[in-house]
């Protein structure tokens, strides 16, 4: 098992030469992205793609903080629509109502 | 408590689908984390660590207010939670715990080990703290007095180590280099 690299366009940000993590979500969609090639989901270049696809067409988001993992996650859902690995309705449900689950359930580690 | 932000809740509905779906185990992505953790590592607590034990002046404002202390580094990420840092002396030994779930310092610490999350370790540290400390390799003498703190949304706790006599020679580099994510927690010293 390895971490897949992502260059160019497409690169994570870094320090130091380690993967910069703001927050833990983002490590778990960068562990999706990988465990869904494992599972040949998709080929590791096509993730790629969809992913400068999804920053270049944000890079004219004027005055919008520049957010890695947010286009990371948006590649990630088009590309499995794509595929037919996932229904993009099913996610949007599952996601609201996670957005209404009672406080206290959990909290933003 | 802060909100959950919304690309965190789709990352999470989407992992969930993906498990119910049989595309992959949480396992398989906990296995994926693990091998994160090497790599982002508790560089940032380190560094910050290092430097308190040379620049008092620096060291007293950490245990004032490490929140705005560690500032001027940028290490967090639109978080709105407080850093309090607990010096470990001859006298007290500190050790983190999040009871509730799993909070933890992740803009100093990088992910969190497996472990903080295990429900034994949560209820265990509170009640026995000096058996669980021994179980991780680290005996803390009698006369010392253990403290646990336990982290929320709202406070997050990092340890302040002490620092080996080994150590009193080196550069900051070498002195960061052998902070450990661990003593940064409280379940073991630096070495």
């Amino acid at each position: 098992m390895t971490v897949r690299e992502l260059d160019g366009a497409a690169a994570p940000p870094m320090t130091n030469g380690e993967l910069a993590f703001e927050a833990p979500w983002q490590g778990r969609v960068f562990a999706m992205a990988n465990a869904l090639c494992d599972a040949g989901a998709f080929q590791w270049s096509e993730f790629q793609s969809a992913l400068i696809d999804e920053i270049a067409a944000h890079e004219t988001d004027h005055g919008a903080p520049y957010a890695y993992y947010e286009r990371f996650q948006a590649a990630l859902e088009a590309l499995l629509t794509r595929k037919g690995v996932i229904d993009l309705s099913a996610l949007n449900v599952r996601s609201e109502a996670y957005r209404h689950r009672p406080h206290g359930h959990d909290h933003d580690h | 408590m802060s909100e959950v932000s919304t690309p965190a809740l789709r990352a999470e509905a989407l992992e969930d689908l993906l498990v119910e779906q049989g595309v992959f185990a949480p396992e398989q992505l906990d296995a994926i984390i693990e091998m994160f953790n090497e790599r982002v590592g508790p560089m940032n607590g380190a560094r910050v660590v290092a430097r308190a034990w040379t620049e008092p002046d620096f060291k007293a404002r950490l245990l004032n207010d490490a929140t705005e202390a560690i500032a001027e580094y940028q290490f967090e990420g639109g978080q709105v939670d407080k850093l309090v840092v607990v010096e470990n002396t001859d006298e007290v030994h500190n050790v983190v715990v999040c009871t509730l779930c799993s909070c933890y310092p992740w803009a100093m610490l990088g992910l969190p080990p497996k472990w903080y999350k295990d429900p034994a370790y949560r209820s265990r540290i509170v009640r026995e703290p000096r058996r669980v400390l021994e179980e991780f390799g680290l005996q803390v003498a009698d006369s010392k007095k253990i403290r646990v703190w336990d982290s929320s949304a709202e406070v997050r706790y990092m340890v302040l180590p002490q620092m080996p006599e080994r150590l009193l020679t080196a550069d900051e580099t070498a002195r960061a280099a052998a902070v450990g994510r661990d003593a940064m927690i409280g379940v073991a010293l630096v070495q």
